[in-house]
Parts: structure tokens; sequence; C-alpha cells
């Protein structure tokens, strides 16, 4: 017999003559502590993730592009990872034409594995979509596909989220909800609560640990 | 230098282990200074009593449940995943899940493994069997991979290194890396970010451990800080993930409160940095992520612990450390003197039925049984009546047929003898009032030495008069016609 039949059938035996437990999942324990009035969920997003050192700006919509550039600026970064096949990246070429800005665009539109050295070590910074926001923990939910990879969110040491205002949530349960998650799971679906941190070492937290050392959130007011 | 405590060192039993510990005051400030901080995080995370415990009975319901569909929701999320591209292998032992992660990385002529945080990982000491066969396998969590690189084991299931200070480290990445001595806890770990970013993109393969396997839609769910975990999962061209077969949880929601719960308790965050959640492999037209996914679903002893009702409550566990950070005696003795994979309260109570109650007979009674850790455990494992149980396993004769895996093995003769001398003692009158006599007249003849009690105490003398003897006699000079006077 195979282990895969051992196990099964030692759990079968242990469990004869039991029924299953019922599932009365109470959904206010997971909603009701983490709902907020629409105006209060940017604070509390703001404030949740300003204390794990994330960068928090809040603009008109039409004004992202310039903004990432002069974040660029600031920091002296010459290049920017984006995905072109999204909205967002065709936008930001646009915008990056026609202000005729320095730092150098990558494309992420080549198989990690043609260029993997470039990726981990060359690049400095990404802009990247998400799908929405957290309110209850201060988090972004980004659903990466073919356009916009997953190692955009982890590799380049800043990384850059669009996040819209109209698509920040109560809590994770109303939002897996709302979006009908179990429908379908994406490859990789991600929760981002703050730039990559440690406190492995006599607890003293430092951020940069294998992520990205600096996360900026744009949000952006979109009605 | 008595601040290393390499395991190869240390003495081979829990006593002899925990003497050394406690003479350590480097180890032990470490720890009092570690648990107090988590203590009171995890306390401030919880703010509201209602919504904690609200919280910690719904986690409960949700364990129990998946725990009384085990075989099934298993069944489902193989099938789900398989759909999803994933390879599911079964593995009874830790011998059979290294020989499957062996094979996934022999078949792909692999070379070199980056490993993010896995407690299961550590039960079948992957790293050690895989340097055996020429593999590296390098630990890419902070913690896992200073402990790794000091040839030591983890000393906390969340916080590996917890039993080190940054100065410790330091020389530590000195001696081994050849980098410049800094006490400046930023600049270490900038070192490690360096040192491991290379190995990540070098990896031929990934292996991570799984918090929650969501049945309904083939999901494996991974908590964490650092980015490791997820660079060990996106990064390689195959990752294989590894964890046992109770982490199985039926539907997506089911997460959301196990995770909030998981991530309060352990550390007090209201939620970690990620949240990585992999229902397959690459996808044809995507451009990262590894083009094989596997997962390895293993046993050791759990099935054996699911056989017994009570015992299988120890299955509900999501692996937080909030037990050992409010366990007097973890604090005082610190994670290396369980000599185990697992530490601490959880430690005591799902060893014996990996390793057998023979291997850690001292388990069960290393405990005050002061019940810090049945109050704090998020899905409501009752942690100081498993450990009672235990101790009564852990006695048990072979005729008794002990339930647990090598019960008995404290089973003593002698003892149980005096316990069968002792229950007729005070069980007839007759006898009971001759030794009350003969005590109260003899006591000057009781031992000097009685076993390991009086390697630190006197030696206990009965009194001249029994508290029998001395009621009797208070009551009748009290007994006033005037009852109270």
């Amino acid at each position: 017999m195979s282990a895969r039949d051992n196990i099964l059938n030692k759990l079968r035996g242990s469990l004869a003559g039991t029924t299953p437990r019922p599932d009365p999942f109470d959904e206010t324990l997971v909603t009701r502590p983490w709902q907020y009035a629409p105006e209060d969920r940017i604070t509390r997003l703001r404030s949740l993730m300003e204390a794990v050192q994330t960068e928090v700006h809040q603009l008109p919509a039409a004004q992202w592009p310039e903004k990432v550039l002069a974040l660029l600026q600031e920091r002296g970064l010459d290049n920017l990872l984006y995905a072109p096949g999204t909205e967002h990246g065709q936008a930001l070429a646009g915008y990056w034409q026609q202000a005729g800005a320095k730092p150098e665009l990558l494309a992420y539109e080549r198989p990690v594995e043609e260029w993997k050295d470039e990726l981990f070590w060359q690049v400095q910074a990404s802009v990247t979509g998400t799908i929405g926001g957290i309110a209850a923990t201060g988090s972004l939910a980004l659903w990466p596909d073919r356009h916009e990879p997953r190692l955009m969110s982890l590799l380049p040491p800043l990384h850059i989220a669009l996040l819209k205002a109209s698509e920040i949530e109560d809590n994770l349960y109303s939002m897996m909800q709302k979006q009908n998650w179990s429908a379908g799971m994406p490859t990789n679906l991600l929760l981002v609560s703050g730039p990559s941190k440690t406190a492995d070492i006599e607890q003293v937290l430092a951020y940069g640990a294998h992520g990205p050392k600096e996360l900026v959130v744009l949000i952006l007011e979109d009605r | 230098m008595n601040q290393r405590i390499p395991v190869t060192e240390l003495s081979d039993t829990f006593r002899g282990r925990a003497k050394e510990a406690l003479a350590d005051d480097q180890l032990r400030t470490n720890f009092r200074v570690a648990m107090d901080s988590l203590m009171q995080k995890r306390a401030d995370a919880f703010p509201d009593e209602e919504e904690r415990e609200g919280l910690r009975e719904l986690g409960n319901r949700i364990k129990a449940r998946a725990l009384s569909r085990l075989p099934d929701l298993l069944e489902q999320l193989e099938a789900k995943l398989t759909e999803n591209g994933v390879n599911v292998h079964w593995a009874e032992t830790t011998a059979e899940a290294n020989r499957i992660v062996h094979s996934i990385i022999e078949s792909k002529q692999g070379s070199q493994v980056v490993k993010g945080k896995s407690m299961v990982s550590e039960e079948m000491e992957m790293n050690d069997y895989l340097a055996e066969r020429d593999i590296e396998c390098l630990e890419s969590d902070m913690g896992e991979y200073i402990v790794q690189l000091d040839g030591e084991k983890p000393s906390h299931i969340i916080m590996p290194a917890i039993h080190k200070n940054r100065y410790q480290v330091s020389k530590l990445f000195h001696n081994k890396l050849g980098v410049e001595e800094t006490d400046d806890v930023n600049k270490l770990i900038r070192i490690g970010r360096e040192t491991l970013r290379q190995k990540f993109m070098e990896a031929d393969v990934g292996v991570s451990g799984v918090n929650f396997a969501i049945a309904e839609t083939g999901t494996l769910l991974l908590v964490e800080n650092e980015g490791n975990g997820r660079m060990s999962t996106t990064a390689p061209p195959v990752h294989v993930a590894v964890t046992g077969i109770e982490k199985v949880v039926e539907n997506l929601r089911d997460v959301v409160p196990l995770v909030s719960l998981l991530t309060r308790s352990a550390l007090g965050q209201p939620i970690t940095t990620y949240v990585n959640m992999i229902s397959g492999p690459r996808k044809p037209d995507e451009l990262d992520g590894p083009e094989e996914v596997h997962l390895v679903l293993l046993d050791n002893g759990r099935t054996g612990a699911f056989a017994d009702a009570q015992m299988r409550q120890t299955l509900n566990c999501i692996r937080c450390g909030a037990c050992m950070n409010h366990c007097p005696v973890y604090t005082r003795v610190g994670g290396h003197t369980y000599g185990e994979v697992y530490p601490g309260p959880i430690g005591k109570i799902v060893t014996p039925h990996m390793v057998g109650l023979k291997q850690v007979p001292d388990h069960p009674s290393a405990s005050s049984l002061c019940g810090a850790c049945g109050e704090v455990c998020p899905v409501k494992i009752p942690i100081p009546e498993l450990l009672q149980r235990l101790r009564q396993e852990n006695v048990k004769s072979p005729d008794e047929q002990p339930k647990v895996k090598d019960g008995g093995a404290k089973y003593s003769v002698k003892e149980r003898a005096v316990w069968r001398f002792w229950a007729s003692l005070n069980t007839r009158p007759g006898l009971y009032r001759a030794f009350l006599w003969a005590a109260t007249r003899f006591g000057k003849l009781t031992p000097k030495k009685v076993g390991p009690w009086t390697d630190n105490h006197t030696a206990p003398v009965p009194a001249r008069r029994s508290l029998h003897d001395l009621a009797r006699q208070h009551l009748t000079t009290n007994e006033n016609p005037g009852g109270r006077s």
C-alpha cells in the first residue's frame, strides 16, 4: 500500500462512527470589529502602513506618473521597472515620453531567466498596480499576472504601489467576498503590508530584509 | 566561551541541559527580555477581550471541523492542487519525505537549495540529509540563517535565533563571512541580505513550509515578514513545499480568522508584511514563478495523535509560539533544553507522537501546570490537560496499554509499589492509625536523604503530634456552651 493509502486509512479508521462537525462560521467575528466609515478607511490604512515605515501619498488620479518621477528624482534613482501591458504601465510610458523623463524605463516583458542578473541586482525601483487595500490591517492586495509578474513587487529596493481610493475595503473578509476570490485564485495572490522587515536579531526591527527596503503607496483619488 | 550553545555540546538529558541553561546568565537574559516583549506585544494586539475570545473560539471550531473531516479534506486538497498543476506527494516518515525531496532535486540535477522557514523541514533534518548528498540547503530566514551558520538548531519556532544577542551574531558573521564586526543590527541584516540574494538567484530549488493549505481552492498560504519566503517560492525554477497533514483547512474564508490569530498571537502584528497565497506553478504565458510546484504531505506521528480523540487536539496547532512566549519554564531554560524540534509547551505535547515518550521522558513533567499556555493558545488547545494525560501515559505499565508512542517510559515497579502502599494506608482506618502512631513517635528515624528532594532541601521530619490529634484537642478545649466567645 502507498503512503497515501496508509495515511488516509489510518485517519478514516480513527474517525469511524463520528460525524463531521458543523460549520457555524460566524462572519460577524471577522467583520464587525473591523468596519469603518468610508472617509475613515483611508485614515486607518494610512496610519497602519505609516507605522511600519511605508510612505503614503494621496493625490488626484491623473497626477501619479508625475509623482513617481519625483520620487525617483528625490532618491537619485535612474531606472524603473514597469509593466507595459497594463493600463497604468501605458499611462506611465506616455507620461515619461511627454515629460522627457531621465530614469530609464525597464519593461518586464521577457521571462525572468533571460535577465535574472539584471532583475536581481540592477533594478532600483518598480511601480505596480493593486487590486485594492484593506483598512483593518493596512494592507495592499496584489494579483500578479502575465502582464505584471510576481517579482516586480519583491526584487527592487523601492516598490511603488498604486491604490485606488475607491478600492479600499474594510477588511480581508469583505474583500475576498466582494471580489469572489474562491471562484478562481491566481498563481500567486499577495497581501503586502509594508516594506520587508525582520526582528530576528534581538527583536530589533530592521527594514529591507530580503524584499523592498522602501514601499511607497500612492492613493489615487478616483471618486 | 559559554555564550555559544551548540547542540552537540549540550548534556544529553533534559535535566542536564536545564541545569546548564539555568546557570547561563546571558542566555537567561536574552530569553527573559525577548519573552517579556513578545507577551506585551500580544497583549497590545488584542485590546478587546471579547473580540479575542470570540476569535479564539472561532479558530478552535475551524480547526476542529477540519480535523473532523481530515481525510476528505486532504483528498480534496490533493485533487484541487493537481488540477492547478501542483504535484502532491505523501510521506509517512521523515525518511520518506527526505527521499521525495531529494529525488525532485536530483531530477533537476540541482545542487543548490534555498529554504524559507519551515518547521516540518526541521523535523526531517532536511539540511543534513541533503548535505550528505552534496546538495547545499541554505536557510534564508535571517534567524534560521544565523543558527545554521553557527551549526545550531532553532531555539524558538518563530524567532530561531532569539537566544543570541547582536554581539554574538556580529562575531559569528565576522568568523564565518569575513566581514567587519559591528553592533549595528541594520548593518548585520544588510550583510545577510546581500549574501542571501545571490543564493536566491542561483538556487535550483526553493523549499518552504505552509501555514495553511486550503482545500477549497488548492492554495498554499504562507505568512512572513522578510520576503525570504516569497523569494524561495518565486525565484527558483522549482518550488517544493513541505507540510504536516494537519495544516489543511476547508475554505478560503477560514484563513481570515486564523491568519489574524496567528500573526497577533505570534508577534503582536495585525498582519505580517507578506501573506503569500500560492495556487500553482507558472502558467504558460507568465514570465516568472517556478515552473514546477510540489507539495509533500508528512505524517510523522500525526496519525498516531489523531487516533486519540483527546490528543487529536494537538493537531489544532497553528505554530504561533505564544505558548512558549508565556511559559515560565521555557523562558528560564530556553528552547535548546528541550532537545527536540518543537520546544516549549506545544513541543511537550506534539513531540511524544513523533519521537515517542522514551526519547522525551521528562517532557510531560517539565511544567508547573500554571495554565498560561492554554490561556493564550489561539486555537484553544487545552495544553495543561494534555500534559496531565501524557503524565499518565508516561507511567502506565505495559498491561495498561499506553495509548501514546512508547508510553510507559517512566513506569517503575518501585514507584508503583510505593503508591499502592500509600493508597492502602489511606483507605484502611486501622492501618492508618497504626502508621500515624508510629510516625509521630519514631519520626527521628526518617532518612536524612530522600531522593532528589534533599539535594536542595532539608529532609522532612514528621511532627510529634498529628493534625488529627491537634484538631481533636482544639475542639474539646474550645467547646464551651456559648458557642463563639
